[in-house]
């Protein structure tokens, strides 16, 4: 078995990796829930956002935390006109049609970023990127402990802003009877790239509190893309709540799995999992069957 | 019939070419696209004709390309040996992703998730065991001799793609003329409706699927003489599941020529980015992708669509 003191403090880096996924993976379970499509692209878009925050630091010395004003907008931006006028035109009502554009919008962004920006693996260094806090005796690196609470933040304005706003109650009409609200009047169309847009945020707000403890380059979407896949199903397709606990379940299981059987081969229980939900469970920790 | 000449003829005048072309470079071109030809048919088989999109066929090309490499290093079984031992290995590999995929009625999205997850669980362990080299890969020892698949110059190894082709072509025409392939498209166009009329939908997808990830792992092995090195980014990446469904998309899905259509189109736009734009790294994937969103927003049914409808138009 392994020492307590070297699994407490694994524990709690899997927890504040887990809340920063969990931020990325209900931006993709907004997505599914409200359009019923599976934004294959989620990962390469977050890489696009994680560069974003590198050069709003590298050329303009802003902050990664001071850089959220500009990043969660900008990339709102991105995916309201993503879906508008890319994705929405791809699908012609087939599922496979989305996942191939967004296959193919992948392909762009991440060949974009290698031909623009090249292979080079690339960290900022910030007054605070060494630094770490005392947690009940296990040493956490400052930057971690902010993306726990800022990841947590996030998701809380995410959910009453779904849960209050008119905005938010459009978004959850359409999600459950598409029919039925646009007959209310509701324009889809606009709801839709609203939706895809706020999921594209989340990724903006995930950048900004995960480069500081974390690195950028071309390929680094690839690893989110299947952990957030696997959260989403894990936590049921379309629920914010099992996103945000299969976000914790993940962290925690990458974080130990790391630990017990090396980096490399420790991702592989991310993916076991993932198959064996897939398969037993599909609809989740907390989804209906249907 | 038309259909059956057509491909026979295709490859008789592909046969020949070694006779008045010696250029290396293009004969390799030819083979690079015969190559991708081959993956598109395979996914063709299960994608196109099947309805079944796997994202994930880097995880039968890189099994087929491991087995025939392995064999070789560890135990020196001549090559021409290891290719139908390949076959098998891959065709197993698909038996076993197909079987838990569609028992348990994974559809759509879903099942190209999965069959991408697949893909990464054998990379990371290919990356990780002793047998498959671990990250350095394998080097297949060179040995120079038609004897051992390993040709002196490029003219051997475009008859063995052309075979391997051929067969594919043969496969896609069965398909369009076989009950079986009859059974195949009526449970992509309607899984339920096709069960309700007595067919045995878990079975028809598995067979197709064990067909297509064979006909993939002898692309795999393929690779491995042509390019006598392997490692397990090069076998199960995401580069390879990409070019085996970027071609049939291009050409035509569920059709017999649209993998070759898709291929060629696909090579001659990638040479002429190369001279217009230079080497510089991504360029080609990039300008790929966009061509993949393009073709699905615009041109669903591929290139072989466009001239279908072309000419229907035509008098």
């Amino acid at each position: 078995m392994l020492e307590l003191s070297i699994l407490f403090p694994s524990i709690l880096n899997g927890l504040t990796t887990g809340a920063v996924y969990a931020l990325i993976a209900l931006g993709l379970t907004l997505i599914y829930g409200v359009l019923h499509i599976i934004n294959f692209a989620h990962g390469a878009v977050l890489m696009i956002a994680l560069y974003g925050v590198f050069f709003l630091n590298a050329k303009l010395g802003l902050d990664p935390y001071a850089a959220l004003p500009v990043m969660v907008p900008g990339m709102f931006a991105l995916g309201y006109a993503l879906q508008r006028f890319v994705i929405g035109r791809a699908s012609h009502g087939k599922d496979e049609n989305i996942l191939l554009a967004t296959l193919g919008l992948t392909l762009v962004l991440e060949n974009f970023a290698l031909y623009a920006w090249r292979s080079d693996t690339r960290t900022i260094e910030t007054p605070y990127t060494f630094s770490t806090v005392d947690v009940a005796g296990a040493m956490i690196s400052t930057p971690k402990v902010v993306a726990f609470f800022g990841a947590l933040a996030a998701t809380a304005i995410l959910l009453a802003f779904i849960a209050r706003s008119d905005l938010g109650r459009a978004i959850r009409a359409v999600a459950r009877e598409r029919q039925g609200a646009k007959l209310v009047g509701i324009d889809v169309e606009h709801v839709f790239a609203m939706s895809f847009g706020i999921g594209l945020a989340c990724l903006g707000a995930a950048a900004c509190f995960l480069l500081p403890a974390y690195y950028v380059n071309p390929q680094v979407g690839n690893g989110f893309v299947l952990i957030a896949f696997t959260i989403v199903v894990l936590g049921g397709m379309g629920s914010f709540a099992g996103a945000l606990l299969g976000g914790f379940i993940i962290g925690v299981v990458e974080s130990v799995g790391g630990l017990w059987l090396g980096e490399s081969l420790g991702q592989i229980g991310i993916f076991v999992i993932f198959i064996a939900i897939l398969l037993f469970r599909p609809q989740g920790i907390f989804g209906a069957r249907t | 019939m038309k259909t059956l000449y057509a491909i026979l003829v295709l490859c008789g005048a592909v046969a020949l070419l070694p006779a008045f072309v010696s250029s290396g470079v293009v004969l390799n071109l030819v083979i690079m696209t015969l190559y991708a030809t081959l993956l598109g048919q395979a996914w063709n088989i299960l994608a196109g004709f099947g309805g079944q999109y796997s994202f994930g066929h880097a995880a039968f090309f890189g099994t087929g390309a491991y087995a025939s490499a392995a064999l070789q290093v560890h135990f020196g079984v001549n090559a021409w040996l290891c290719l139908p031992f390949a076959i098998v290995c891959g065709a197993a590999v698909g038996a076993l992703v197909g079987a838990l995929s569609f028992r348990y009625g994974l559809r759509g999205s879903y099942f190209a998730l999965v069959t991408l997850a697949f893909a990464e669980v054998f990379r990371i362990l290919a990356n990780s065991v002793k047998f498959t080299g671990g990250g350095v890969g394998l080097l297949v020892p060179l040995k120079s001799s038609a004897l051992d698949f390993q040709f002196q110059g490029k003219a051997g190894f475009l008859y063995v793609i052309l075979a391997l082709t051929l067969a594919g072509f043969l496969l896609s025409w069965w398909l369009k003329h076989s009950r079986y392939g009859a059974w195949l498209t009526a449970v992509r166009d309607n899984e339920d409706s096709a069960a309700a009329l007595g067919v045995d939908v878990f079975r028809v997808k598995l067979q197709a699927i064990v067909i297509s990830a064979g006909l993939t792992a002898a692309g795999g092995a393929f690779y491995v003489q042509y390019f006598q090195y392997i490692d397990p980014h090069l076998a199960y990446g995401p580069a390879v599941s990409v070019e085996a469904l970027l071609g049939p998309i291009v050409g035509g899905l569920g059709t017999v020529f649209g993998p070759l259509l898709g291929a060629a189109a696909l090579k001659l736009l990638g040479e002429l980015t190369r001279n217009l734009m230079g080497d510089a790294p991504g360029v080609s994937l990039m300008i790929y992708g966009a061509v993949l969103i393009a073709m699905v927003t615009f041109l669903p049914r591929g290139i072989g669509g466009l001239f279908q409808r072309l000419a229907a138009k035509a008098p």
